[in-house]
């Protein structure tokens, strides 16, 4: 298969600039990229949901056209996305033979069945047919995904993350089936955050930043280092804004912090760190290597399962988000839909979202609406907040305009401690800069601030010291000013600064 | 031609509105349909209906007293419904709040004579508060899917209220009846002026406007819109979910137990079977209400009188006219399905894709 010259244009994106990829029949070949570096749109125009401007596609040196999702299985295209789409209650072989039927015609659940068990054993996919999917861990969901993708007869097979919601066992078995099939000729397109990951199953790599395909490599002929390096880019250009000389008191402590995510696997181990008023502390690395939690874990939204975390020297034991919120500690989550706003809510309500029990906006148990739609009158002007008015649901705003709703309400100056989670993610230009810019005025006013991104470029102009995670310890603290690009590189790969040696 | 639903980025406010407008009436025509096959003249059925609900005083004042059980049990589904809570066990709150203020007659009050009546709403609030709070505890702690626990929690409810007219609580004189003895004058709702509207109604009446304030105008009731608008917003503005839930069905239930408290004290004065209408029970017209309703509490009034005088009006026309009382159940079914079918069109638009012609593009 081959793309040349892949061209996707969202409004005020390109999504994809002119991107080459050739897969080989037999090869396991991994897209890398931060978020937003195009890996998604690509995979979604490999299987015919978006259309590209420009472009073609060959697969078995045919040039085709991919008008939809049928169109990529019926060239033997499918993709296991990361949130599986399977019915819970159905069985396997219900699940994997779902929407395959014509019309009114009987299904043959046992020969279905059968099949689907010999497909399992084949590939060493081990899963019980008749067993309903509830009943199944995630790695067992997820060789249903692929069986489903299998059944249908696919000889390309897009995984994005597969590995991002498995344990590493899981992990471990599903690159023995990953190999079972190169083996038999299957090519496979992996996506992946994890060097180490790519390192171990890729036979070629391609790196995508900013839409466009900065490089294809061989693995066996590359380093993490290289990677790395081809993922944030070596010519990273950026105007440092100023910083505070001096520096306030502290006012976030983080001491031997460990914690496990969502899904029970550990996230943080042993982090420790200090935010002084008046300063930035950027954490770099490479998604999924523990940002989530750190903020939930300095926000109050998940307990630590070691270590401590004081705000203005105040111990923050067992408290909860509330008590988090009112020891002063603001937070700007990644997510602006699914978290910071409700969207069928208006403006107004949504700029007291986490202020509705300050007495500037009630008194006693009444909460003053009135108070609240002045206040967020104020912030539109303020921050030039592009809305047809205060009482307008944030749904219909845009994400620049939404993001500075979400930062103008958490920018208040009584909060001390400002925790900021891919800021600028999305964003055209104008937006970034405003938000930076926000971001920088907060400081000098005396704000401490963790600005957790991916975009290297934003800590080294923002930051007084950037910490680099990886796979949840933190490799190492450096001072912003004199960081080098190679060495944030290295520590993102895994090296620890006393190992890289800066 | 293939038809499917797109979502509309700017739903209509107007819409929102006009469509349980709609939906009654076009359950009205509906039905009108279903009566001419009957061989009935739906104009003379309706006529009879509307004038028997507000043409007379006696009629108004029985579609009041309708209305009251309704009003309680509206608003305390509603405020589970706006939390996404969904409470369909009214009915079996209702049931054992009725039990609870019975429990107050039977054990024999001590206590002052004038303090027996709001004995017995604390007792009902306390039961029905209590049934609700087993299904919210499930959810919060096991994560049970709450429309299975709180639906089937109904019948055990009517059971356990069985079980004590059957047995205990039979009235040795009623001839086999399964019923209490009749309660003492001290354990009947007064009523209001000559009809059989009671205290209960001015009480319902207050709670709209309590609901009102707390839903619309405070702090917490700013909590349940938030939790029920994205309850993960909720949790990052610091708000405590699960004592929320339990809070608010704590509420929910209580209100319903009150509304079983004011059947059994004003309108059947003794505890017995169908203390909700046996077509039509209050605790499931209610989901119907708080739905038509908006989640507003002053539209669980409006439309608590509405549905009280289908009830009344479809009484009448069982009477006067030999049609069955079902028709009351058949608008309600017809009012909600109008209702939900209308409130996706109102968030969706509907498109009709037609195929491209192969080989385009």
């Amino acid at each position: 298969m081959a793309l040349r010259g892949i061209t996707k244009r969202f409004p005020g994106v390109i999504a994809n600039d002119s991107v080459d990829l050739e897969l080989r029949r037999g090869e396991i070949h991994t897209l890398l990229g931060e978020n937003g570096a195009g890996k998604s749109t690509l995979m979604n125009v490999l299987t015919g949901i978006y259309r590209p401007e420009a472009g073609t596609i060959e697969v078995w040196g045919e040039p085709v056209q991919l008008r939809s999702p049928k169109d990529a299985i019926d060239l033997g295209i499918g993709m296991v996305h990361q949130s599986f789409k399977l019915v819970a209650t159905h069985t396997v072989t219900e699940n994997i033979i779902l929407g395959l039927g014509r019309g009114l015609a009987p299904v043959d659940l046992d020969k279905a069945e059968k099949r689907v068990g010999e497909l399992s054993r084949r590939y060493g996919l081990e899963v019980d047919p008749a067993a309903s999917v509830w009943q199944l861990s995630i790695g067992e969901q997820q060789r249903v995904e692929i069986l489903k993708i299998l059944y249908r007869g696919a000889r390309i097979l897009l995984l994005d993350e597969p590995t991002a919601v498995l344990t590493p066992q899981e992990a471990d078995e599903l690159f023995v089936t990953l190999r079972a099939m190169r083996e038999k000729g299957h090519s496979i397109v992996f996506i992946s955050h994890k060097l180490d990951e790519v390192m171990a199953i890729s036979d070629r790599v391609t790196v995508l930043r900013g839409g466009r395909n900065v490089g294809t490599v061989e693995a066996a002929g590359t380093s993490p280092q290289q990677l790395s390096n081809l993922m944030v880019g070596r010519e990273i250009r950026f105007t440092r804004f100023p910083r505070r000389d001096e520096l306030g008191e502290l006012v976030l402590e983080v001491e031997g912090v460990s914690a496990t995510n969502s899904r029970g696997l550990p996230a943080l181990t042993d982090v420790s760190f200090t935010v002084k008023a008046g300063e930035i502390l950027g954490f770099a690395g490479v998604a999924g290597n523990g940002q989530e939690e750190l903020a939930q874990v300095v926000t109050g939204l998940i307990q630590p399962d070691r270590g401590a975390v004081r705000v203005n020297q105040r111990p923050m034991q067992g408290a909860s988000a509330r008590k988090f919120i009112d020891a002063g500690v603001s937070y700007v989550p990644a997510d602006r839909h699914g978290v910071a706003t409700v969207g069928d809510m208006s403006l107004s309500n949504n700029s007291v979202l986490r202020r509705y029990r300050e007495a500037e906006f009630g008194s006693g148990p009444f909460l003053n609406f009135t108070a609240a739609t002045i206040y967020a009158r104020e912030l539109i002007k303020q921050y030039d907040i592009k809305t047809p008015g205060a009482r307008t649901p944030v749904r219909q705003l845009s994400g620049g305009n939404l993001q500075k709703v979400i930062l103008a309400r958490e920018m208040t100056t009584r909060h001390r401690l400002l925790v900021v989670m891919s800021a600028t993610r999305g964003l055209d230009v104008g937006a970034t800069e405003f938000v930076r810019q926000a971001l920088n005025e907060h400081r000098h006013q005396g704000g401490a601030i963790v600005l957790i991104s991916e975009d290297l470029e934003e800590l080294l102009s923002l930051s007084d010291r950037i910490a680099v995670l990886f796979h949840g310890r933190i490799m190492g603290i450096v001072d912003a000013a004199d960081a080098e690009i190679e060495t944030l590189g290295l520590m993102m790969a895994g090296r620890p600064l006393s190992e890289v040696g800066a | 031609m293939a038809a499917r639903l797109e979502l509309r980025l700017n739903p209509s406010r107007k819409l929102e509105y006009l469509v349980p407008v709609f939906s009654v009436l076009l359950s009205l025509v509906v039905c009108a349909g279903l009566l001419l096959a009957t061989g009935t003249n739906p104009l003379v059925a309706y006529g009879a209906m509307l004038r028997e609900a507000f043409g007379s005083s006696y009629g108004f004042a029985e579609v009041l007293v309708k209305a009251t059980p309704l009003i309680l049990c509206g608003l305390g589904v509603m405020l589970a419904f706006k939390m996404l809570f969904w409470n369909i066990g009214a009915e079996g709150q209702l049931h054992m709040g009725a039990w609870g203020a019975t429990a107050v007659v039977m054990t024999g009050w001590q206590g002052p004579g004038w303090l027996m009546i709001p004995a017995m709403m604390v007792a009902a609030m306390a039961a029905g508060a209590l049934w609700a709070l087993i299904p919210a505890y499930l959810k919060v702690r096991l994560n049970t899917n709450e429309i299975i626990t709180t639906l089937l929690l109904n019948y055990v409810a009517i059971l356990w209220v069985a079980h004590f007219i059957y047995g205990p609580w039979k009235d040795p004189v009623s001839f086999g009846f399964p019923m209490t003895q009749q309660f003492p004058p001290g354990a009947q709702l007064p009523r209001l002026a000559d009809s059989r509207v009671h205290l209960g109604f001015l009480v319902a009446l207050a709670l709209v406007v309590v609901v009102y304030f707390v839903q619309e105008k405070s702090r917490w009731g700013f909590e349940i819109a938030v939790t029920g608008g994205n309850p993960r917003a909720a949790e990052y503005a610091g708000m405590n979910a699960a004592r929320n839930v339990l809070v608010v069905m704590a509420i929910s239930g209580g209100l319903a137990g009150l509304a079983g408290m004011v059947e059994v004290s004003a309108i059947q004065l003794k505890l017995l079977k169908d203390i909700s209408p046996h077509a039509a029970p209050y605790g499931y017209t209610a989901i119907i209400i708080a739905w038509l309703a908006r989640r507003n509490p002053w539209g669980v009034l409006l439309v608590s009188i509405l549905m009280g005088a289908l009830y009344v009006g479809g009484e009448t026309v069982q009477i006067t006219m030999k049609l069955p009382v079902n028709i009351v159940l058949i608008i309600q079914a017809l009012i909600l399905f109008f209702v939900l079918g209308g409130d996706i069109l109102s968030r969706y638009r509907l498109v009709f894709d037609r195929q491209e012609a192969v080989g385009g593009g």
